[in-house]
């Protein structure tokens, strides 16, 4: 029998269930047979009239229908969703009966345009200040939206709904927070304070405002058609993230716990780095160094030397600055590896998935681990000579893959790296 | 096994001591702990009922910025939210002597219980007037947003980029999370950041929050749950008639380290940081709140029967009878409720309670009651324990517990 510890005495934490929700579909199975076919999720956006605005397409989940529309309803669904999926693989817990804590990576929460159209229609007047809002606020009339738009209330549900153990943790870091979701409930289950986690990750952040603050920081693709090939990857031609919408959901388990109930274990989450920047709130530091020293820190804290990763799945927006910044990271942390090992982003295909991108890479991760089969960085046409990564072309591609490592980077300075390998040969 | 190979967080030393060896107060009482000290002993309360009328607020006591926050350019980038936490943040570093040390500060975790900052209230009242009057052309918000919003202020409203703006005016780069969900927020930072030490797998953390509470979209939000506090201040205690919180603008971050790491270069305690614990109770039946604290006490070690309670104690109901119930039952603890003072600070309310029982500790003498209903009576003897309380105005329920260092 394998030792459950870690080379450094640790608890080993592994993976034994997963869900996800991406643009591409509901569930692992659609998911993947899309992502390996290099099927694209963006779309012209339908939610809501695009006129005036540069960019009109998004990895939109249209196929989940929340009326009236909010960012946070839509969350809480996607997140329902890959839960469920997670915690039915997995087999853990009895029904509502989770038996641990809960990490929900989720946007941060504000009340949203209709819901202030709303208030605004209930002075019954044309004329009005804010003070008027406020008169007309409380007295139970719009009771419901106290706690929906509260920052707790996604991970209030979730918790309620698949009984979680003890306070649930709501966190974000920017778009590293799928990934430091993940970082917490491994840490957890190492400090031996749990047996199991959950950890979920969502994002249903399409809506006009939020697709209109990253258009002014000039953040998006502007290359509307066809909404396919809008996001670009380490090509020349690249020229911003897709937002995109979406769930990712992991059931972390000691290895002890897991087989001791038998169950089938579809990975290891061997280890997890963070470094934060302290340049600027939207660029990382030009020397690279805090993309460096996280991904530094989650190769030490995996035990692993670099030779040792075999596919990096790359956060790879398609903005010049991080497709750039994370070739530097990457090259001076791998050497003359980082042209030879294949480095793909998912987000070619589903796009930026914001909150929600680490969880459902590293479920893309443990996919890639179990198929043995790379998926590809679609709309590759025109490389860029100054990143020359073996991107995995537009077609993806069967490959020995015992450790991944996938990246995440956000505003304000978040950097955060996973380490996924398979089962620990016996 | 030997630490040598082993990465910075291998989590193989259990248990450590953790000390609180630093603290930021920036609030409506003022900034700085003396200044703090000396406003709790006057009974001194810093309320505005006009500005916001009839909803009362506590707004945050000016500062010179430039202080902790030297670069003007900076300074711009922030909303208030971030600027009073930024500010306080570099408070608590300067407090535990460990400012501009890069080689601390760059292994030294962040974790951050954090809202979201202040909407552009002109432009949404301009655009919501607009829409009254008829405009609902298709992509008439959109063109108002493309053309009305300030590209950075998202940047200034980002919940994770109070930390993001830490680390770039102080150089706190070890670690960066940021936690959201109100009061149950500031509870799981010190819990989280207190975890991590205590097992091995960090030596130091600065944690905190901050809030402007001089917001009226802040107000809209908590209005439609009737949370808002009108019409005339109350203490805490004597709002049973009235219930509600009144916002309040405060800043409180902690540097807590283990015991070896700050005997290791020299820095002071102001307290041991023993044990931080937290629920989230079924809040559907009356008794299950006051249930959740009790199961949360025996949890959490207390020792013995010298000792105070500080309390983030809101004003709303039912939580707030139901924990006065819970606390009733440990009369031989005087009782002090931050929100009387320095109003509800959300999630900076339990951070706040932390660096107040650490603040007392060391000073040997608890503040006295401020309480006009006599819940709160006054201590003579110097409390060697403090458990500070933090029950959510809606959700979650947390205590910590704090010790004198003999």
């Amino acid at each position: 029998m394998t030792a459950p510890r870690d080379k450094f005495g640790r608890p080993v934490v592994v993976v034994t269930g997963m869900g996800v929700v991406t643009s591409l579909g509901a569930g692992k199975a659609d998911n993947w047979k899309k992502l390996t076919a290099g099927e694209s999720g963006i779309r012209t956006i339908t939610r809501f009239p695009t006129e005036g605005l540069k960019t009109t397409m998004a990895g939109t989940v249209d196929f989940v229908k929340v009326e009236p529309f909010s960012s946070t309803d839509l969350s809480e669904r996607l997140a329902d969703m890959a839960a469920e999926e997670a915690i039915a693989q997995s087999g853990i817990g009895g029904r509502g009966d989770f038996p641990g804590p809960l990490f929900l990576a989720v946007a941060p929460v504000e009340v949203e345009w209709p819901q202030r159209l709303e208030l605004g229609h209930a002075t019954s007047a044309t004329e009005f200040n804010y003070d008027d809002l406020l008169r007309v606020s409380g007295g139970g009339r719009f009771n419901p939206y106290h706690r929906r738009f509260l920052f707790g209330s996604v991970a209030g549900h979730l918790a309620e709904t698949f009984g979680t153990k003890g306070s649930p943790i709501s966190l974000s870091t920017a778009c590293a927070s799928g990934a430091s979701a993940i970082q917490l409930g491994v840490e957890a289950i190492r400090r031996g304070e749990a047996d199991a986690a959950l950890c979920v990750a969502t994002d249903g952040s399409v809506n006009p405002e939020a697709l209109i603050r990253f258009s002014l920081l000039s953040a998006l693709s502007t290359q509307n058609e066809p909404p396919q090939a809008a996001v670009r990857p380490f090509s020349k031609n690249r020229d911003g993230f897709v937002m995109a919408e979406g769930a990712g959901a992991l059931v972390l388990e000691s290895y002890e716990a897991a087989q001791a109930r038998g169950a089938r274990i579809l990975g290891v989450l061997a280890g997890c780095g963070e470094l934060a920047d302290s340049f600027h709130r939207t660029r990382s530091s030009p020397d690279g160094k805090p993309i460096i020293g996280c991904v530094r820190n989650a190769l030490a804290d995996a035990g692993l030397a670099a030779e040792e990763i075999d596919y990096i799945n790359a956060h790879g927006t398609g903005t010049p600055e991080n497709d750039k910044m994370e070739y530097l990271g990457i090259s001076s942390v791998f050497g003359d590896l980082a042209q030879k090992i294949p480095v793909s982003s998912n987000k070619s295909m589903v796009g930026h998935t914001l909150s929600a991108a680490g969880a459902v890479e590293a479920v893309f991760s443990l996919l890639t681990l179990e198929h043995q089969r790379i998926p590809p960085t679609i709309n590759y046409d025109v490389p860029d000579p100054a990143i020359p990564f073996d991107v995995v072309p537009n077609q993806a591609r069967d490959a020995r893959v015992t450790a991944v490592m996938s990246n995440s980077f956000g505003f304000g300075g978040q950097n955060a790296s996973l380490i996924l390998t398979r089962e620990p040969v016996e | 096994m030997t630490d040598t190979n082993s990465p910075a967080n291998s989590g193989s030393r259990a248990n450590a001591e953790v000390w609180i060896t630093g603290i930021g107060l920036a609030t409506s009482l003022g900034e700085g702990l003396d200044a703090t000290w000396d406003a709790l002993g006057e009974r001194r309360v810093h309320v505005d009922e006009k500005t916001f009328a009839p909803y009362i607020v506590h707004p945050w006591a000016a500062v010179n910025l430039d202080t902790q926050i030297p670069k003007k350019g900076d300074q711009r980038q922030m909303e208030a939210w971030q600027r009073i936490g930024t500010y306080a943040a570099g408070l608590a570093l300067d407090s535990a002597g460990v400012k501009g040390n890069k080689e601390i500060l760059g292994r030294m975790d962040m974790v951050v219980a954090a809202g979201g900052g202040e909407r552009d209230i002109a432009l949404d009242v301009a655009i919501l007037n607009d829409e009254a009057k008829g405009n609902s052309a298709p992509g008439f918000l959109n063109e108002r947003l493309m053309n009305g919003l300030r590209p950075t202020l998202f940047l200034a409203q980002l919940s994770n980029l109070l930390a993001g703006n830490i680390a770039i005016v102080h150089g706190v780069t070890g670690s960066s999370r940021t936690f959201m969900g109100e009061e149950a927020a500031g509870v799981d930072a010190i819990r989280i950041a207190l975890a991590r030490i205590a097992a091995g797998q960090s030596d130091i953390a600065l944690v905190g929050g901050s809030q402007n509470g001089e917001r009226k979209d802040l107000l809209v939000l908590y209005e439609f749950g009737d949370c808002n506090l009108k019409n005339e201040y109350a203490p805490v205690w004597a709002r049973d008639k009235r219930s509600g919180f009144a916002l309040g603008s405060a800043g409180a971050f902690l540097v807590i380290e283990s015991r070896a790491h700050a005997e290791a270069r020299g820095a002071k305690p102001f307290a041991r940081l023993t044990n931080v614990v937290a629920d989230l109770a079924r809040r559907k039946e009356p008794g299950q709140i006051k249930a959740a604290l009790k199961s949360l006490w025996s949890k959490l070690g207390v020792r013995g029967q010298q000792g105070a309670i500080i309390t983030g104690a809101t004003g709303v109901e039912p939580v707030t009878s139901e924990e006065r119930a819970f606390l009733a039952e440990h009369r031989d603890f005087p009782v002090r409720a931050t929100g009387t003072m320095f109003g509800h600070t959300m999630e900076t309310q339990f951070p706040l309670g932390l660096a107040l029982a650490a603040l007392t500790l060391s000073r040997g003498a608890l503040f006295p009651a401020n309480d006009p209903t006599g819940f709160e009576v006054e201590m003579t003897s110097a409390p060697t324990q403090i458990v500070v309380i933090g029950a959510g105005h809606w959700q979650g329920e947390g205590m910590a517990l704090v010790e004198a260092i003999s």
